[in-house]
């Protein structure tokens, strides 16, 4: 495989149980031998500290105490996620199943989507393909305004609303449905606008990757007998292209949890028609920008993590067993 | 190398044929592409309802449905625009110099930072380089909102606030260019890198020779991201930035319709700053993208 576990600079140590002292010794001669892959990180190090890792500790540290922004915090211990897990109806009710279901289509949804279309351009002829790509990542340039004039005039709740006329028209539908402030429709909305600009950072990567495999692979798995398109898909490029694989993976599922305010813009109420799109970003803006209940909203921040990385695990898990086939 | 590419040779009329069967544009793939161009278009809307609305005189400006396309063009808004910006109090061609300077700085600065740091955490595995790469994809998952207040605590304490360090450093930080270089060079084959050690080549010299040039791709893509976030960054002025003349342009841009009485005042001149705004954007877009399609051809990873 390309990742060969063969270290550059240093051969590895062999683990003894030798005294402590030794090995403290041994392990820092193992950093000096480094120093020069220390000097590398540093100064991204630098500012990756200042600027996300203490405060992301610090605000996780939050999630212990109750703090309103006014006065100080004040240590309150593990209430905050007592009352989470056990009273803050809202949450178990709306927000949770909301963003799981959310997840559970968006998540998987765009990134098929993405790998699919980043696959589909890499067929184009060169010179087509930035035009494709271009429009495939138009969502993402334009973020607000691709919702403001593609979006909402098209899922208008009345009978001017483009997708209701044009049902009413073909008689699909004898009277227009509130796609968007109705309760039942409002997640359905969602989902789809937000699968249609999911083609973000990951497309490109997964672009970047496509193009990026050896071509001459392709022709050694034609001698070899691969006939169709989905078994070069199967066999070479999906395996040459893992990094950017689990790049974009972890990308969707990042980006599918942070999504919160998606279902505020289409209905244009917040909190959405009867929390039926509320998602635990929202909730985390309800708790830290209205109710200004910043210790609350911490460990919901702390959950929403928890939640973040355990998918991650399941991802990579699922990566893993499709590595062995 | 050469036994493979007198190969080629030799089985390029076998090739071609295979080719050309497997390349064949059946109906189903013509269906595809035209499925293909649909959407695309339909994905494409905003775009050309961007450089459109800006052309749109007042009475176009508020149609709803809002129309595509301009039905009588002019250049009012513009005017309208230029009038607004004229008359502020810090000349506007400040908050363009600071903007272009922190655009420039933080794309430069962001590619090579990401890049240091993604190569020994790939190629090096030195100690502690599996608990910075979960750290950084730990942190990258935290919700940024609840990071504000912490965060202007730090930019406090270093002092940063008011000079062009507060609109970088925090831009500096950006774990996700971090990861895609990393994934990218994970692809770099390590008997490359050795080999360049044996002929002599210095650490800084396989980085900067070997490393950078394989993993280009992802330069380009670290380079689109980066730039779109300092472009449009809002953020680093709100925050860190008492001082009028510090701030970019995009967040003069915001202060023309923010706050006004109604919905409709400077609404032109609005559409009009989208533009500008977007138009960068586009270009670096459509510039680092090309060089993504085109570094596939010679890229050499096997």
């Amino acid at each position: 495989m390309l990742q060969s576990e063969a270290k550059l600079a240093v051969p590895a140590k062999r683990k003894t149980s030798e005294p402590v002292g030794i090995r403290l010794k041994r392990f820092f001669k193992t950093v000096w031998d480094y120093r020069l892959s220390y000097l590398f990180i540093a100064p991204f190090l630098f500012c990756f500290l200042a600027f996300i890792f203490v405060p992301v500790v610090l605000a996780a540290l939050l999630s212990f105490t109750y703090y309103n922004a006014l006065e100080p915090p004040r240590f309150i211990g593990w209430q905050n996620f007592q009352y989470l897990f056990s009273q803050d109806l809202i949450f178990l009710k709306y927000a949770l199943p909301n963003t799981i279901k959310f997840a559970l289509i968006v998540g998987p949804g765009g990134y098929v989507a993405a790998f699919l279309l980043a696959w589909l351009i890499a067929q184009l002829p060169n010179y087509a393909r930035i035009w494709y790509a271009l429009a495939f990542y138009t969502p993402s340039l334009t973020a607000g305004i691709a919702m403001s004039i593609v979006w909402l005039p098209l899922l208008t709740g009345d009978r001017i609303g483009y997708l209701n006329s044009f049902l009413m028209n073909f008689g699909f539908i004898d009277q227009p449905i509130l796609w968007v402030t109705d309760k039942n429709y409002l997640m359905g909305s969602m989902i789809v606008v937000t699968l249609w600009s999911s083609m973000g950072v990951g497309f490109l990567a997964m672009m970047a990757g496509i193009l990026n495999v050896n071509q001459e692979l392709y022709e050694a798995a034609r001698i070899d007998g691969v006939k169709s398109r989905l078994q070069e898909i199967w066999y070479i490029t999906i395996p040459s292209m893992k990094p950017q694989m689990l790049f974009s993976a972890v990308m969707a599922i990042v980006g599918t949890f942070k999504a919160g305010t998606i279902g505020q813009e289409l209905s244009g109420q917040f909190p959405t028609p009867q929390y039926a799109g509320h998602l635990l970003m929202s909730h985390i803006q309800d708790y830290g920008e209205v109710r200004f209940e910043m210790g609350y909203a911490a460990s919901l921040s702390v959950f929403l993590l928890v939640l973040m990385f355990l998918s991650n695990k399941l991802g990579t898990k699922l990566f893993g067993t499709k590595e062995d086939e | 190398m050469a036994a493979t590419s007198k190969m080629g040779r030799l089985l390029a009329p076998i090739r071609f044929k295979r080719r050309s069967k497997l390349n064949r544009v059946d109906n189903f793939q013509k269906f595809l592409l035209v499925l293909l161009t649909i959407l695309g278009l339909f994905m494409l809307l905003p775009l050309i309802y961007i450089f459109n609305h800006a052309l749109k005189p007042y009475n176009e400006l508020f149609v709803y449905p809002p129309n595509i396309f301009v039905r009588q063009p002019t250049l009012q808004n513009f005017v309208e625009l230029f009038l607004v910006t004229s008359s502020s109090v810090v000349p506007v061609t400040r908050y363009f110099f600071n903007s272009v300077v922190t655009t420039v700085l933080a794309v430069i600065l962001v590619t090579v930072i990401s890049a240091m740091c993604a190569y020994p955490i790939s190629k090096h595995k030195f100690p502690g380089h599996k608990i910075l790469m979960s750290t950084i994809l730990l942190t990258l998952m935290f919700v940024p909102e609840a990071v504000h207040i912490p965060r202007y605590i730090v930019a406090a304490h270093l002092g940063i606030m008011n000079t062009y360090w507060g609109h970088l450093l925090p831009q500096l930080a950006a774990p996700v260019s971090v990861f895609l270089m990393k994934q990218f060079m994970d692809q770099i084959p390590n008997e490359l890198l050795e080999a360049a050690k044996m002929d002599g080549a210095r650490e800084f010299t396989i980085f900067l020779k070997i490393a950078i040039p394989m993993v280009m791709p992802a330069v380009a893509t670290v380079a689109i991201l980066t730039f779109q976030g300092a472009w449009g960054n809002l953020e680093t002025s709100q925050l860190y930035m008492q001082d009028e003349a510090m701030k970019t342009f995009p967040f003069f841009l915001s202060t023309l319709t923010n706050g006004l009485a109604n919905n409709v005042a400077r609404q032109g001149a609005a559409a009009a700053a989208a533009v500008i705004l977007f138009l960068p954007n586009f270009i670096i877009f459509l510039f680092f993208q090309r060089k993504v399609i085109a570094t596939m051809a010679h890229s050499g990873i096997k």
